[in-house]
């Protein structure tokens, strides 16, 4: 869809999901590494742990449908070809820390001089001013300070983040999305802009209804561990089965109600039923309205039907019977999970230096109309010197001089 | 100042939580969105709260208006069949038409995408649904919590002796919209260019695997299965939520290198530790980490928790205070990004809406308070389909705009 557009993209490991969704949606995305290569790549886990920067097996995922050249921006010839490289592009995407393009001399107010009709995309912790711009952030400070963590962990323990990295990757998706909204502004005005993108407004945004809870009751919501607050009582979401968890609510409602009929009708086939489940009007029941006492009567034979099956024999079953239950997939299941083998939503790309098979994610949309461009595997560092060099007007001579001299 | 939307004409289908947090960023960015909704089918998150003065009643949740603000709302009864004609008119009005359903829905109701292409040859329009078009599971239905647990995310999260618990809420649903907008944003860009209409089907499932995909690659790579490991980090000690002085009061830490561990052996006065064998680089501090989540545990407890963030962070140390939903609230960094935007809704009064998470130098988001149901219907009928009041009426008497 987006074949006509060219994107530069500086980011390190912390923005790199923005030019992969517009490398996705079918744009040139060019990453600029640093002659050694760019900082993400240094980024594990690594293909067969053996830590290299052509072995990151993150930079495998995030910068697949991307394009690599490398380039010096600390020396005055590299200046000089990002500034030939912005007049001939559309989107500049960084996620340095605040003030380093400025340093450069590639701020905004710069790079609109060379090319008044870029959009520039900067994704920083906090946002590029304001008195925490400045401050050191990682995963986990950021997704505290978003107030994810409160919300999240066990009510006996601290607070936790989720084991995978949350907080620079929704501030990645935050920039395309800006990104794409100044591409419509510029569709009308031909005009180009500045994208400001915070992570911690990122995340702080995904917290449901827990600001507007605070909002209007003044009330803090709180982790609950595997439990979900809902309504006078706590809804148990995660439930053990014989060989992991499994994921059950009892969400109310008409939808609700035909889930937990159909259950306790499974329960009855494998005479592990029990009269409260058989008997209460589920469909009656609204979110939340759960009474405490008829949630502590159908837990008990709840968990012990769920410990007599496996995960996966849950979740097909669930499935034939229109439950609302669902396995607790780990990594390995998800590979094996059948709706995304139905859709073939892993494509296979190499790796390494032997050419290894990998599968690995999928373009997150499917599309007819303008369909999406083949998919390509993450570049090795500057795979595409040459390519893109050429392209925009170097001679080869030219290019084996910058080569020499560390440029590129 | 022209909005990056403005003249984009939604017919909007959404509901519940990742539709409707699509289609505001349109509305936020300027687009005219007009949601179709009805008494006879309430989007769950009508009655869901917060709710004003803590009274039932569909006009009330602030959870809703958070999710809408900006649109305008049109009551139509789908499972009227004569909805249908009127649902097809406002197709002809519209570039884009987005829904997130339980695949089937828009089928039954004669209002998938070859229908409204051959009503509209250039309609773009956005699908978003549990786990895809096609395939075994794509018609089982499900809401948004759910699919932390599908994804990985949930069996990433908590800790390695216990039963996992899940990130907050319909976690993905929130960072779902962001690519679904670029992708709505791509199509515009293709029809404006080449007058070509596009069809997205987006699975939720799959685009939450994008904020896990380091994980899914450690498995594919090397056939690791990843566990939740509470607040570790692999290659990273001190990483962890420390306490603070006051109820559940915490500060993280995370020292990514040797120099942040100096600085902040510096700042705990304990110079001694830099050179100590069981701390002095990342390997021994790994390897010893519960000694050394001890003695910086004895060290905050009876620190206040934003006094000891900017102490750590005057040192150089990443350090961030586990904020509630009060305080980010006052949160100084929030303040002064307008993340919090107060608007007056005409049942809930003045209410927290949250802003746009990335600023736009030249088109700004603009906010608007969120629609009560039905609130827009006599507009639309009138002013987008040219109707008489007389003809309005009859179609409330008849139980098709209700």
């Amino acid at each position: 869809m987006l074949a006509n557009y060219r994107v530069l993209d500086l980011t390190d490991e912390r923005g790199i999901l923005c030019g992969k969704i517009l490398g996705d949606l079918g744009a040139d995305v060019l990453a600029i590494e640093p002659p050694l290569g760019n900082i993400a790549r240094r980024q594990g886990p690594f293909y067969q742990d053996v830590p290299d920067p052509e072995n990151s097996l993150f930079w495998g995922f995030f910068a697949t449908n991307k394009r690599s050249i490398t380039l010096n921006l600390e020396s005055s010839k590299g200046k000089t070809l990002l500034r030939t490289l912005i007049q001939k592009s559309h989107f500049l995407i960084e996620s340095f820390r605040p003030g380093y393009m400025d340093e450069l001399g590639f701020n905004y107010k710069a790079v609109k001089t060379i090319n008044p009709s870029i959009i520039m995309v900067s994704i920083s912790a906090f946002g590029q001013k304001g008195p925490y711009s400045q401050y050191e952030a990682t995963d986990l400070t950021g997704m505290a300070l978003s107030g994810m963590m409160y919300l999240t962990g066990d009510v006996d323990r601290p607070p936790v983040r989720v084991s995978s990295p949350q907080f620079w990757t929704a501030g990645g998706a935050s920039g395309a999305a800006g990104a794409m909204i100044a591409n419509h502004y510029r569709l009308k005005t031909g005009k180009g802009q500045f994208v400001d993108v915070s992570c911690q407004q990122s995340i702080a945004r995904a917290l449901s209804h827990a600001p507007q809870i605070w909002d209007l009751e003044k009330f803090n919501m709180k982790r609950q561990g595997p439990y979900r607050p809902v309504g006078q009582v706590n809804l148990r979401i995660n439930w053990e089965c014989s060989d992991g968890y499994i994921n059950f609510i009892q969400p109310g409602g008409h939808t609700g109600g035909l889930s937990m009929e159909n259950l306790s009708k499974w329960m009855d086939e494998k005479q592990m039923g029990a009269e409260v489940l058989r008997t209460t009007a589920w469909g009656e029941i609204g979110f939340g309205r759960l009474s405490k006492n008829l949630l502590d009567q159908m837990t008990p034979p709840l968990e012990t039907f769920f410990k007599t099956m496996t995960k996966s024999e849950l979740g097909q079953g669930a499935i034939e019977r229109r439950i609302l239950l669902f396995p607790v997939n780990d990594t390995k299941d998800v590979f094996n999970h059948p709706q995304l083998l139905a859709r073939d939503f892993f494509r296979e790309v190499t790796i390494g230096e032997q050419n290894d098979k990998l599968k690995i994610p999928g373009p997150f949309i499917t599309a007819t109309g303008s369909p999406l461009s083949s998919f390509k595997r993450a570049p090795t560092i500057g795979e595409h010197n040459l390519e893109v060099y050429s392209e925009i007007g170097l001679t080869s001579p030219e290019i084996d001089r910058l080569v020499e001299e560390s440029i590129i | 100042m022209t909005d990056a939307f403005s003249g984009v004409k939604v017919l909007d289908f959404c509901w519940v939580a990742i539709g409707p947090m699509t289609t505001r960023y349109l509305s936020d960015f300027g687009a005219h969105v007009v949601r179709i909704e009805s008494i006879k089918r309430i989007d769950t998150i009508r009655t869901a709260t917060p709710l004003k003065d803590n009274q039932p009643g569909i006009n009330n949740s602030a959870y809703f208006a958070n999710y809408n603000s900006g649109k305008q709302s049109m009551a139509l009864n789908m499972s009227n069949p004569k909805a249908r004609e009127i649902a097809l008119r406002l197709v002809e009005w519209a570039d884009v038409v987005t829904e997130n359903f339980t695949p089937g829905i828009m089928e039954r109701w004669g209002l998938d995408y070859h229908s409204l292409k051959k009503i509209k040859p250039d309609i773009i329009m956005f699908s978003a649904s549990m786990q895809g078009r096609g395939g075994p599971f794509s018609n089982h239905p499900g809401f948004g919590p759910v699919l932390t647990a599908l994804s990985g995310h949930t069996h990433l999260t908590g800790w390695p002796d216990r039963v996992p618990t899940s990130p907050y809420g319909a976690y993905t649903d929130f960072l779902l919209p962001r690519l679904a907008v670029a992708a709505i944003g791509a199509a515009l860009d293709h029809k404006h260019r080449t007058g070509v209409g596009t069809y997205i089907d987006m699975s939720q499932l799959e685009g939450s695997l994008y904020f896990v995909a380091d994980a899914l690659m450690n498995f594919s790579g090397n056939g690791k299965v990843d566990v939740r490991n509470g607040n570790k980090h692999p290659f990273s000690a001190p990483h962890n939520a420390y306490p603070c002085k006051g109820n559940d009061r915490w500060c993280t830490i995370a020292c990514m290198d040797d120099v942040q561990w100096q600085s902040l052996c510096r700042l705990m006065d304990r110079e001694d530790l830099i050179k100590d064998p069981l701390f002095c680089d990342t390997h021994s501090r790994k390897e010893n980490e519960e000694e050394l989540d001890l003695i910086l545990s004895e060290w905050t407890r009876e620190k206040d928790a934003f006094q000891l963030m900017t102490e750590c962070q005057r040192y150089g140390v990443p350090a961030g205070v586990v904020q509630t939903c009060q305080d980010l609230f006052d949160d100084p960094q929030l303040k002064d990004r307008q993340h919090f935007v107060f608007l007056d809704h005409k049942v809930i009064g003045r209410h927290a809406y949250d802003g746009t998470c990335f600023q736009l130098s030249e088109s700004p988001a603009s906010y608007k308070p969120a629609p009560l149901l039905g609130e827009h219907t006599s507009w639309v009928c009138k002013e987008i389909l040219g109707m008489h009041e007389q003809e309005i009426e009859d179609l409330i008497k008849s139980e098709i705009l209700v």
